[in-house]
């Protein structure tokens, strides 16, 4: 285990990373001077822009340090270096810790646990996470510009021809109801483990506090799934809407705070 | 004054720099896209290099597969909804840099409202991108910062007490998503919730494999969400 921790938290990883971010970030700069000065070809205010810039930096500062709670979470198995390029480079938590899960299965693992990874494990998930997240880059690659020149010639009607409004239709509520399945799928399955912990005939044995029993990964749950009902209650009903950052990472760094204390029985 | 050094275009003139800076937008952006997925589908291999290891390919594929059956209709989704209100600069630069949904339209969005400008124009485009590039360059930095203090934070990180921490990261996680999901549409989670429950009780085997019944199940929560959404009870 301190074996592939100290191999996934190498130097050169971190060089590595560092290298691919700042091409990225450099990109993103010749965006934005580019954008800059053909706003003030076009006649825009230099102050509209320049707030613009500013607006955006600190509207920006809170939900990246949610980024960097979400990198800690994801580098006690992945490390460091790989976790802060997922969440740096099209990646988003949820999605890295879901595929990396399928991608320890996939190899044979019981799951993504640091006790059973190694360094082959790692680089085979290294790379399933980063392939299976390139969908949005294709399409924009080979569909952008023909999509967005077509939107621009024919705005969407969003009125019938009598004037009522459309309907929206099911794509809005589609990518919803696949997240619904997919926690559904885990959700499940850890009542299901709760529940044969309990039917089984060494049920006593069950009932210890141990980070080894059946009902361990439920509770872990339950824990993060309570703390995200307290960010849902102050941001739906106190209005604190600035919590919505923080609200996913926050609850799990919770819920695995929860799993250390369990661990210290 | 500044005022004073702008060219005022006429409306012909705008409606062809716009053309020609959109192109350009667009040339770069495919550019950076094209190049952003050759260099990061190299990290795997050479990390691999570097340790003599390669990537297990038959898990690849396997695991692959099961990733995409979700995540490719979720990227179209995301593209075709998404890349109307980020303009050609702001999807490029949203779709490579990620976390679109919780980070890049807010702040495209917020940024629109302050200039006051509307979506199709060339004034939004040029907003939209310099929105999500500086948030770009900002996230980047604000993780550089906590990444140089995480480091020495390391010994704390992989000491052995905080093994369950990270041993239960997956359940945390669904947790948390679960709840969020669950309480925006419940009449869509409890038949999936059942189903699954029911199915893992009977054949424990199955609990390790939820990342094969993750599909039917996904499916289940499809079909449900469908037939709600025909009666208009979505």
């Amino acid at each position: 285990m301190g074996d592939y921790l100290s191999q996934v938290n190498a130097g050169v990883l971190y060089l590595l990373v560092g290298a691919v971010l700042a091409y990225i970030t450099l990109m993103c700069v010749v965006f934005l001077v580019k954008s800059y000065r053909a706003g003030i070809k076009i006649g825009m205010d230099k102050r509209v822009l320049k707030k613009t810039i500013l607006s955006s930096a600190t509207f920006t500062l809170l939900p990246s340090i949610s980024i960097l709670l979400g990198v800690v979470a994801l580098s006690g198995t992945l490390g460091v270096p790989f976790s802060w390029l997922r969440l740096s480079v099209i990646g988003a938590l949820q999605y890295e810790l879901n595929v990396a899960e399928i991608a320890a299965q996939s190899i044979g693992l019981p799951g993504l646990r640091l006790d059973v990874l190694n360094i082959e494990a790692f680089v085979t998930i290294a790379l399933v996470m980063t392939i299976g997240i390139l969908g949005g880059l294709f399409f924009t690659v080979f569909f952008g510009k023909s999509y967005l020149k077509k939107l621009q010639s024919k705005p969407k009607k969003t009125e019938s021809a009598d004037g009522e409004k459309k309907k929206p239709g099911f794509g809005a509520h589609a990518t919803t109801a696949m997240f619904v399945g997919l926690c559904a799928t885990f959700i499940g399955a850890y009542a299901a483990e709760l529940i044969r912990g309990f039917i089984s005939p060494e049920v006593l044995v069950k009932l210890e506090i141990s980070v080894d029993a059946p009902w361990m990964r439920f509770v872990v749950a339950l824990i993060a799934a309570g703390a995200m009902a307290v960010f849902e209650f102050f941001i739906q009903k106190k209005g604190k809407a600035a919590l919505e950052n923080f609200s996913l990472a926050a609850s799990m760094l919770v819920a695995m705070a929860g799993a250390v204390i369990i661990g210290l029985f | 004054m500044e005022e004073n050094k702008i060219v005022v275009m006429n409306e012909e003139e705008r409606a062809m720099f716009f053309e020609n800076f959109n192109n350009s937008l667009h040339r770069l952006g495919r550019f950076l896209l094209v190049s952003g997925i050759v260099i990061l589908s190299c990290i795997p291999f050479i990390i691999g290099m570097i340790y003599g290891v390669s990537p297990d390919m038959t898990a690849f594929l396997a695991g692959y597969a099961k990733v995409a059956v979700v995540y490719i209709p979720v990227s179209l989704v995301e593209f075709l909804v998404y890349a109307p209100m980020l303009g050609a600069g702001g999807s490029y630069i949203s779709f490579i840099t990620g976390n679109v949904t919780n980070m890049k339209i807010p702040v495209a969005m917020n940024a629109k409202e302050i200039a006051g400008t509307e979506v199709g124009t060339p004034e939004n485009e040029i907003i939209s991108t310099l929105s999500t590039a500086t948030s770009a360059i900002v996230t980047t930095l604000v993780i550089v910062v906590g990444v140089i203090l995480l480091v020495p934070l390391q010994p704390v990180l992989q000491n052995p007490v905080l093994l369950p921490a990270f041993n239960n990261v997956v359940p945390a996680l669904f947790g948390a998503l679960g709840l969020k999901y669950f309480a925006k549409s419940p009449q869509i989670a409890v038949g999936p919730l059942v189903f699954m429950t029911l199915l893992c009780t009977i054949v424990p085997s199955l609990i390790k494999e939820t990342s094969v019944l993750m599909v039917p199940c996904g499916a289940l929560a499809l079909l449900i969400g469908f037939i709600l959404f025909k009666k208009d009870k979505l």
